[in-house]
């Protein structure tokens, strides 16, 4: 798991990287309930903003960590979005991407780096 | 947050983990750690324990009842004198153009008025009234705090305090003894459930929120789902929905304004802005206030400008309050649109983040209001 400093998580399963934001970032973000999604196909360049959340309190930007291409959504959040504060890292995944380039994820934080940040 | 105000309860906010972010002026707590969306189902469903000391406590004295309300009404479009003794009411300051200074509560408690105003106007509706009402006493309470204490559960909890409590009806005034505490309580507040509002000495302000938290009906609400709450209830957030650019008539409060003082009333006018008012309340005004309802998911914050079809079009309004409902289960929102839009039931389309979604026109509140009548 890689971590970025927009508090994304990224997790490689085979030849894609799944996305979704930290737990920490969910609760500071507050109940969360509405989030759009990118459209599976798309291809995405590394820091465009293609995910909006919504929690009770406002609406937030999440970027593309990498460039590629977006071959998977998590379609069940349309129907419950609090899977993101309920189970970040699993269920409350946003995205898969194919990346262009794996080596744009080298720059990221391992879990101690991000634990520090957070802390 | 060093130079911001402090409400008597600062400290037992920060004891409960609240969330303090600054509100005109004040630190207050927008969430405690149970979170909005809770919050908010807590006080729907039990009852909720809100800080509202930040807002202002004035009391208006002249040498009867009487003199103190005819003085008042100079400066609002409300019947003050045709209040009964421990009534309250709500209303609001009009300018000279017909627009909303600032909405407000007032209660006839027998010898004085007791007005409530919003944190970020007092100190200039306390100006406002010290320069224009003549031969009256305008004193702010600085002394006390407020408490709101709301949802369905609030008459048992507070008639453990006082029995008296549960006599009182929607909108009744009361001097109560509450934990030991002198209290001038109403029953109203500003989240669409029964409640109370409770004005209590400073000193004790503490201790009575403890007493009411220790009821396991109650917990402790932040500034976060009192907004949801007002907003699912239909009600305005002045300077937001309201304020000084919109009249009565544009803000669909045109019902807070009784027969006696509307236009052929036995004591019509006399306020500011009265022509204006009238000349409104006749023909009708060219925009409306409105409840909105996005069919689909997203919410449609403040600020989304609003137009008749999908595409093109000139701007026909925008939302001044919107966002999440949590007891509606989806978005909710309010704002002004032109006249020829404002029927319920119209569809009309938000634009968020580039793209045009539909909204319909709904009456409010969004919520069934749950008043102790």
């Amino acid at each position: 798991m890689k971590y970025t400093e927009e508090h994304e998580w990224l997790r490689v399963e085979d030849d894609v990287v799944v996305v979704g934001i930290t737990a920490h970032a969910a609760e500071q973000l507050g109940d969360i309930v509405f989030v759009e999604l990118p459209e599976v196909g798309d291809t995405v360049a590394k820091d465009d903003e293609i995910v909006v959340i919504e929690s009770v309190k406002a609406a937030s930007d999440i970027l593309a960590p990498i460039d590629g291409e977006i071959v998977e959504v998590n379609t069940a959040l349309a129907d419950s979005p609090s899977a993101v504060n309920e189970d970040a890292i699993g269920a409350g995944w946003f995205f898969k991407i194919k990346p262009d380039d794996t080596s744009q994820m080298d720059e990221y934080m391992d879990e101690a780096a991000y634990n520090k940040l957070i802390a | 947050m060093s130079d911001l105000l402090h409400t008597p309860l600062h400290d037992l906010h920060v004891e409960l983990g609240g969330k303090m972010v600054p509100f005109a002026g004040y630190a207050m707590p927008v969430q405690y750690p149970l979170g909005v969306m809770k919050e908010h189902d807590h006080t729907r469903t039990r009852a909720g324990l809100f800080d509202v000391s930040h807002m202002g406590q004035v009391i208006v004295r002249g040498p009867d009842f009487a003199t103190a309300a005819r003085a008042f009404e100079t400066l609002v479009p409300m019947d003050v004198l045709g209040l009964d003794t421990d009534r309250q009411r709500y209303g609001f300051f009009t300018n000279d153009a017909g627009g909303i200074m600032d909405d407000l509560m007032f209660a006839n408690r027998g010898d004085h008025l007791f007005v409530v105003v919003n944190a970020a106007c007092k100190g200039a509706d306390i100006e406002h009234m010290q320069a224009h009402l003549a031969g009256v006493e305008v004193t702010e309470i600085t002394d006390r705090a407020l408490l709101a204490l709301q949802g369905p559960s609030a008459e048992t909890v507070l008639a453990t305090l006082d029995p008296r409590a549960a006599e009182m009806a929607f909108m009744d005034v009361a001097t109560l003894s509450l934990n030991g505490a002198e209290c001038w309580v109403s029953r109203s507040g500003y989240t669409g459930e029964d409640g109370y509002e409770i004005s209590v000495p400073a000193d004790q302000a503490e201790a009575l929120a403890r007493a009411l938290l220790d009821h396991p009906e109650v917990e402790a609400i932040g500034l976060g789902a009192r907004d949801s709450l007002r907003l699912e209830g239909g009600l305005c957030l002045y300077g937001h929905d309201i304020d000084t650019g919109t009249t009565p008539i544009e803000g669909a409060l045109t019902w807070a304004i009784q027969k006696v003082r509307g236009d052929g009333g036995a004591r019509a006018g006399g306020f500011p802005g009265a022509t204006q008012i009238f000349a409104q309340m006749a023909d009708g005004a060219a925009r409306k206030r409105v409840g909105l309802l996005p069919t689909g998911r997203a919410p449609m914050r403040e600020g989304v400008p609003l137009f008749a079809g999908p595409e093109g079009g000139e701007q026909i309004g925008k939302i001044t309050s919107g966002g999440f409902g949590p007891t509606v289960g989806g978005p909710v929102a309010m704002g002004y649109v032109t006249r020829d839009h404002a029927s319920i039931g119209t569809t009309i389309y938000g634009e968020l983040r580039g793209k045009r979604l539909p909204l319909n026109v709904t009456k409010m509140p969004f919520t069934p209001a749950n008043f102790k009548r």
